[in-house]
């Protein structure tokens, strides 16, 4: 048996009403290409692309549109054939905004000419394995968007020995990843193959939460023939499992230090999405131009996992989900937990569009600024081991310095405090506010330094 | 074909856009309030049947006087009335259990002012009041009204000779004055003596007289995750322990453990006041430091201190240290090594 439950578990968490049901046993459908696709280049973490097109241009599906925009920056490809309507600055669904290429597509959805599949990629270098990552410009898709061909080239020195492939998909109502392990766990474990010969690393370990026995026993059977060191790692059900940090201590019982990265522990973590990607990308020879959105929520008539092309935008999935059957009070660009809420469903889908929840106005509830109780539920669900409470009281009285000794720069903002917090403080809001305005004095101090 | 989607659904509202989480436990301060109020329904039960009349009165008034002061104050202040966290309920019940049942109402609402007032609105209201607002409704009412606040109901007590004697102290307050004049426990134990300890047979403040009232309201808690056993399991534990060894010492001049945990306040303060959310440590650690340390007040009190009882002193005394308690008990955080470690290396 290629299993293993968990040997380890951080303390903390939460356990929410997961509602995973809604979409968890529908298979995978591909939307038709709408009307439409507003291609961001900003669907990644670091420097946007480069826009490589001008209006009017006739473009291919996988054509180059955006180069690297920088070191840490990825490449963004034409999601169909049509021509390019416009080029201007657009809202994100991250609430901020960014250059994105309109394009209208010709309805032929015609491929560019040169593409080169790689069946035998085994026999490819790592360094050439890279870059085939690099030119089709994959992002971590599990939600932070970390460009993958710079997370595969560790810096010199730094041994990778362990691959995690991320499959716990822990926030409530998401199922994209569990549809994906469900249905292509084969091209999934050729994914994490080609990893493990980028990274010359022997062990792979699947974490699962164990609320998906079908994905377990998927990746455990494409497993089954592999003679190195792998196997699923089997995590109890709880919310953030799936959170880097906590999710390498579990399958390791390591932690990753504070302010490093998990390299310095000797591992890497792949979200099963982006390990897909990379198999598209390298025996296929196909860019990144669409990804599964989990279209969900009580209020949506015909919730699903949606095969969407990149640009989609959020009012087009939705009615492609058949649009509301009640009122939605929220929409949210991800998980419940960590994800943005919209104020509109402008936004198009990006690489990181891992979900699209609509909540129920019985669902919302407001923040309030009422004072703590000291209760110390927030205390005991963090995963991080923080005083939310005492930090957040902190930022309230504008001491950030204080709140960055207690370590608010540890917070991962995965929202245990604030789900849990029965005076409904904006607890991660605060920790989001004093995590930037730190930053925002280191930079303005190396600034300094320099001139 | 989008257009015509649009015309059939209703619109999505969108009227609410914040940060994450959008997901929430459905937990509140009004609901955990209200457990609390909830689990001390039970003591209530038993203190209206031990002291009738006199029990409601107390209550009713005490929880009067805590929300209607609440909201004089809150509007004095110019904030949100904010009675409808039922934290001022919580409060006046709470004064109430640690009143004599014979005391004049008046004195009673004397004490809410101090509680609700002094203690908790001066403060800045929930959440910002160091001390335990009951408990300084209490002691203000103790040092200012020092006959009314020891004026007890009488009680029949089992004699070490076998006769059965009227008393007007409190099982603790007779121990006390007998061990320091006489020398001697003036109390016979047996089963029977415990049971009625148990049940609540036993002269006190109102609310306190009932152990097993209290604990029905205590495991009510628990199973609602209002408290944790943290604090009341260290606090009741290092009773036990700290009486024992007395006990095993010299067993004439100290009362045996079980005499300790179930006469007294000791049960209301385990249960209701050391586990006072506001005024008690955030860390499963602190929590546990907090009730050794009232465990430890309490007996020291209670065996050398001038009072017979000690539970308000000491959980007041904790009170005042919960923020070093919670500094010195905060978590490692992940990632991180121990100041010591960090040294070290």
């Amino acid at each position: 048996m290629k299993r293993e439950p968990a040997k380890f578990k951080v303390n903390g968490g939460i356990h929410p009403a997961y509602n995973k049901q809604l979409t968890a046993e529908k298979a995978i459908i591909e939307m038709p290409v709408p009307s439409l696709l507003r291609v961001s280049m900003l669907q990644h973490l670091g420097a946007p692309a480069k826009v490589e097109v001008a209006k009017g241009d006739t473009v291919s599906r996988g054509q180059l549109i955006g180069e690297h925009g920088g070191f840490i920056s990825v490449r963004v490809h034409a999601p169909t054939s049509g021509t390019v309507k416009a080029i201007a600055e657009a809202p994100t669904a991250t609430g901020g905004s960014a250059i994105a290429v309109d394009i209208e597509p010709d309805g032929e959805d015609r491929w560019v000419e040169d593409i080169t599949p790689h069946p035998d990629w085994e026999s490819l270098e790592g360094k050439k394995l890279i870059s085939l990552v690099s030119d089709a410009g994959i992002a971590g898709m599990g939600g932070a968007g970390f460009p993958t061909h710079v997370k595969l080239s560790p810096p010199p020195g730094k041994v990778i020995d362990t691959l995690i492939i991320n499959g716990a998909e822990c926030e409530p109502y998401l199922t994209a990843d569990h549809r994906l392990m469900v249905e292509r766990a084969e091209d999934i474990w050729n994914g994490i193959r080609i990893i493990r010969k980028i990274l010359g690393c022997a062990t792979v370990r699947v974490a699962i939460e164990d609320n998906k026995p079908d994905a377990i026993a998927a990746m455990e059977a494409v497993m089954a023939e592999d003679t190195g060191d792998s196997a699923v790692v089997i995590l109890k059900t709880e919310y953030p499992q799936g959170a880097e940090k906590q999710q390498i201590f579990a399958a390791l019982g390591k932690e990753v230090p504070s302010g490093g990265l998990p390299m310095d522990v000797g591992a890497l973590v792949e979200n099963v999405g982006t390990t897909l990607a990379i198999f598209e990308a390298v025996v296929k020879g196909l860019p990144l131009t669409e990804r599964v959105t989990t279209v969900t929520g009580f209020p949506v008539k015909a919730p699903g996992n949606i095969l969407a092309r990149l640009g989609t935008s959020y009012a087009d999935l939705l009615a492609f989900c058949e649009g509301l059957q009640g009122k939605a009070a929220k929409v949210v660009s991800g998980g419940p937990m960590m994800g943005f809420a919209q104020h509109s469903l402008d936004a198009t889908t990006t690489k990181t569009t891992s979900g699209l929840l609509f909540l129920r106005p019985d669902q919302v509830r407001t923040f309030s600024s009422m004072p703590c109780i000291s209760c110390g539920r927030c205390v005991q669900a963090c995963p991080m081991y923080l005083m939310p409470a005492e930090l957040s009281q902190m930022i309230e009285a504008e001491d950030i310095e204080a709140a960055e000794e207690l370590n608010v720069l540890d917070c991962i903002e995965c929202g245990c405090c604030a789900f849990e917090c029965p005076a409904h403080r904006p607890l991660v809001q605060h920790m989001k506010q004093a995590k930037a305005g730190i930053m925002a004095k280191r930079r303005e101090e190396k600034a300094k330094q320099k001139s | 074909m989008v257009e015509e989607q649009k015309a059939e659904t209703p619109e999505p509202v969108l009227n609410v856009v914040s940060t994450s989480p959008h997901a929430h436990s459905g937990a509140s301060v009004q609901r955990i309030m209200l457990d609390v109020v909830i689990a001390l329904m039970p003591a209530l039960a038993a203190a209206v049947w031990f002291f009738g009349w006199d029990a409601l009165r107390l209550t009713l008034s005490c929880v009067i006087a805590c929300v209607a002061i609440e909201a004089l104050c809150r509007k004095a202040m110019g904030r949100d009335l904010g009675i409808g966290d039922l934290s001022a309920v919580v409060t006046g019940i709470l004064l109430a259990f640690n009143l004599p049942p014979a005391l004049p109402t008046w004195m009673a609402v004397v004490g809410c002012v101090f509680a609700v007032a002094i203690a908790k609105q001066l403060f800045g209201g929930i959440g910002y009041n160091p001390f335990n607002p009951a408990l300084i409704g209490r002691v203000a009412l103790l040092i200012s009204f020092p006959v009314a606040m020891t004026k007890w109901s009488e009680w029949t007590i089992p004699s070490p000779i076998g006769i059965d004697a009227l008393s007007t102290a409190t099982p603790l307050g007779l121990a006390k004055t007998n061990v320091m004049s006489a020398g001697t426990l003036p109390y016979h134990f047996d089963g029977g003596t415990m049971l009625q300890l148990l049940m609540g047979d036993q002269n006190g403040c109102i609310g306190e007289v009932s152990a097993l009232a209290l604990f029905i309201g205590g495991a009510y808690m628990l199973w609602r995750k209002v408290i944790s056993w943290h604090t009341p399991g260290c606090y009741l534990g290092t009773v036990a322990a700290f009486s024992c060894i007395l006990w095993i010492v010299n067993p004439e001049k100290n009362l045996p453990p079980h005499f300790h945990l179930l006469a007294g306040g000791l049960m209301l303060g385990a249960i209701f006041m050391a586990t006072d959310m506001v005024t008690s440590p955030v860390t499963r650690k602190g929590m546990m430091v907090f009730g050794v340390g009232c465990g430890v007040l309490t007996m020291v009190i209670r065996r050398w201190g001038g009072y017979p009882e000690g539970v308000s002193f000491a959980i007041l005394l904790m009170n005042s240290i919960t923020p070093l308690i919670n500094r010195a008990t905060a978590p490692r955080v992940f990632g991180h090594q121990r100041k010591n470690k960090e040294k070290a290396s």
